[in-house]
């Protein structure tokens, strides 16, 4: 067990918060790798919205982050040609939804350009993308859009939940040799960790058991990470003894991380913000039954947002997973088959 | 003419030649050019024309999955190419066969793409060509892109040492070329903007063909031209005969001067014309008439440069006869590739998708291996 912060962080000024530890991350690369170059809407003299960029004009100079026009397919397509020039483009996408008009830069031809060229040019691009809900922001601020990117081959997606895998994960990014899609939960960017920055930097693709229990396994990632350990806590006063497992890399998927734990427990909930059809839960159920049909001692549960676009800021709570919801399932998983499972 | 004359827009179209191969205006108003430079860009034009028709030759008879002809774009793809260093880059749309002539891609090089061994098998940074683009206006950015980094190196050195192999002693430029149709998409005008806001050295090349597969040219657009455009991203816009190499060559050697001192972009807008069909899977009587293939025959570029170039007295027959065996012999050197090419191993799918493998393709992998293996042993041995 690795990483494990508790549920809520600490409070005041000691550690460090999830921003700052971008913010650095972009500040000690920059530093090492002359390539770096950062591009974004508002990234230069505002330092970006949520100030992740702060202070990387002023260290680095305008030709190492500057702003762009108010294009996002540019700005996707401006980091494709830099990457085919020579450099390490970080591209900011301002928020979640805003991806979209890049969709075309980034599926046609940021994920294909090394299968395109026959493995002669990698693009080696980084996309921050602030994604996810509950800040009560207005419409189109809240999405959840990582099953787009995980179901492109050429993506490498990883989805930090912890300050010191946003540091860590991001130094590893701009360390990869293909282009990354660097999902930040902005719900989470002002929480603060008790980590002392810079961390060691881990590998990209490896999930980590952030709570180790042996009834039932909840795998997630991102910002539902604290909600989950919220309910493993809850459950441990009851009785039951969740392990969660942080998939932290949602492609590749780390496979062998989750079998390995769904296989000692018999259990899985899957749990993340995104809408729950052909989400990353799916794809985690899918796998969890082809490898461990016969060791599992109830169905693969999801516990996920709705199939709805998202919800307006004053009713995003009761839309938004949380740890009640959670323990539903868990306990779902821990009680099958129903009592009354007859007369079904 | 230092490029300072040509002013922000240019309307009329630049013209030298006539469609009949007679200097426009009197002979001290064509460019300077040296005799070797005209022939070059003949035999440049030939080899082209030649490998277009070996192309759709090869298609028919099978060779080729799909072929994109650019007959009538000749002139104006190898008048502006030629007027470019070999250390500037090429963003090409589809259709830029002239181009890829140019810069000496060769046609085994140039076969995997149409054939569907490969989507593209160019050695695309030493070339200093892109693959082609097939969702259509999105390289520009691309192109755009380059140019950028191309102009921070100028600022702060090469940090990727790309720049420092081919030792290029000056700036290098970008030069990216789409057709009317992609002028209406969204991501040409962010390139156009990027590129103006920047201010990078970056030439967009737009061939007017007068048609986006059987969209005619008056549906792209409502302003008066193309090059007007310019004005709105505060780059100059410059139309040109694109049928007239010599009006391409000079007027793109004077965006590449700009663009190369630090001027900025430029928007050439190209008159010119798809002779042909869009690709060999359409039938251009469908929408257009045999009088308007007519009249743009009269125009074909090749055979005006020619009849002016024999006018001066600068192609003997003598050199005529040496670019059509250079054409030959370029347009049999295709053939040989085209029949050569291997098809890729199916398991290639895997190869390139990402520097290093993720664990699920073993799995895959192997399934595919065995598969094939049935494939193998299924087949009937004679």
């Amino acid at each position: 067990v690795t990483g494990a912060t508790g549920t809520t962080g600490t409070t005041g000024t000691t550690g460090a918060t999830m921003i700052s530890a971008i913010n650095r991350a972009l500040h000690d690369a920059m530093a090492e790798d002359p390539s770096i170059v950062v591009l974004g809407e508002d990234v230069g003299h505002l330092g970006g919205v949520f100030r992740a960029t702060e202070g990387l004009q002023d260290r680095f100079g305008e030709d190492r982050c500057f702003d762009t026009p108010l294009a996002e397919s540019a700005i996707v397509g401006l980091s494709v040609g830099l990457a085919i020039q020579g450099r390490r483009p970080v591209a900011e996408i301002q928020f979640d939804a805003f991806s979209f008009p890049a969709f075309e830069q980034i599926v046609n031809h940021l994920a294909k350009y090394r299968n395109r060229t026959r493995g002669r040019v990698g693009l080696p691009v980084v996309i921050r993308l602030p994604y996810g809900g509950g800040i009560g922001a207005i419409e189109l601020h809240s999405d959840s859009p990582e099953a787009y990117f995980v179901h492109t081959p050429g993506l490498t997606v990883v989805a930090p939940a912890t300050v010191a895998d946003a540091y860590s994960l991001l130094r590893a990014s701009l360390r990869h040799p293909d282009p990354v899609i660097f999902l930040e939960p902005k719900s989470r960017y002002r929480h603060r960790d008790p980590v002392a920055l810079p961390v060691v930097t881990e590998p990209l693709g490896k999930a980590v058991v952030r709570r180790a229990g042996s009834d039932c396994t909840v795998v997630t990632y991102g910002p539902s990470l604290h909600l989950v350990l919220d309910a493993a806590a809850i459950a441990a006063t009851e009785g039951h003894s969740v392990e969660v497992v942080d998939l932290r890399t949602l492609m590749p998927l780390d496979e062998e991380t989750v079998l390995e734990s769904v296989a000692r427990t018999g259990r899985c909930v899957v749990v993340h913000e995104a809408p729950l059809t052909l989400g990353v839960g799916a794809e985690v159920a899918a796998r969890v039954n082809e490898a461990l049909f016969d060791r599992l001692l109830a169905p693969v549960l999801r516990v996920t947002g709705y199939d709805t676009p998202y919800p307006p800021a004053r009713i995003e709570r009761q839309w938004l997973p949380d740890a009640e919801r959670v323990l539903d399932a868990v306990y779902r998983t821990l009680t099958y088959p129903p009592r009354h499972s007859g007369s079904r | 003419v230092p490029f300072g004359d040509l002013g922000d827009l240019v309307v009329d179209p630049i013209q030298f030649v006539d469609a009949d191969g007679h200097e426009v205006g009197t002979t001290r108003m064509l460019p300077v050019m040296a005799d070797d430079e005209a022939l070059r860009l003949h035999r440049l034009l030939v080899v082209t024309r030649a490998l277009d028709q070996e192309f759709v030759r090869l298609q028919r008879q099978g060779a080729l999955g799909v072929y994109a002809p650019c007959a009538g774009q000749e002139g104006a793809q190898v008048g502006t190419a030629a007027a470019l260093a070999p250390t500037d880059w090429i963003v090409p749309s589809y259709r830029e066969l002239g181009c890829a002539v140019v810069r000496g891609i060769t046609p085994a090089e140039m076969v995997p793409t149409w054939r569907g061994t490969w989507f593209t098998d160019i050695d695309v940074r030493r070339h200093r060509f892109l693959p082609i683009s097939v969702p259509v206006g999105t390289s520009g950015l691309h192109a755009a892109g380059i140019a950028l980094g191309l102009k921070l190196d100028g600022a702060n050195g090469d940090p990727s040492g790309t720049d420092a192999v081919d030792g290029a002693s000056e700036p290098a430029v970008v030069a990216t070329y789409f057709g009317d149709g992609a002028t209406s998409e969204g991501d040409v005008h962010e390139a156009f903007n990027v590129a103006s806001v920047f201010h990078v050295p970056c030439i967009f090349v737009i061939q007017n063909n007068g048609w986006a597969i059987s969209t005619p040219s008056r549906r792209q657009y409502a302003g008066p031209t193309l090059a007007h455009r310019s004005i709105g991203y505060g780059m100059p816009g410059w139309r040109v005969d694109g049928n007239d190499v010599l009006a391409c060559w000079w007027t793109m050697g004077q965006a590449v001067a700009r663009a190369r001192a630090g001027g900025g972009p430029v928007l050439l807008e190209l008159l010119t014309y798809r002779m042909g069909p869009h690709t060999t899977s359409d039938d251009p009587s469908r929408y257009r008439s045999a009088g308007d293939e007519a009249f743009w025959a009269k125009t074909d570029p090749i055979a005006r440069y020619r009849t002016f170039l024999e006018r001066r007295g600068v192609l003997t027959a003598e050199r005529a006869a040496e670019h059509a065996a250079a054409a030959a012999g370029a347009a049999d050197s295709l053939r040989a590739a085209a029949l050569a090419a291997a098809d890729p191993s199916p398991l290639e799918v895997f190869d390139h998708v990402y520097a290093s493998a993720p664990p699920s393709f073993a799995a895959q992998r192997a399934q595919m291996t065995a598969e094939l293996a049935a494939w193998r042993d299924a087949e009937v041995k004679p």
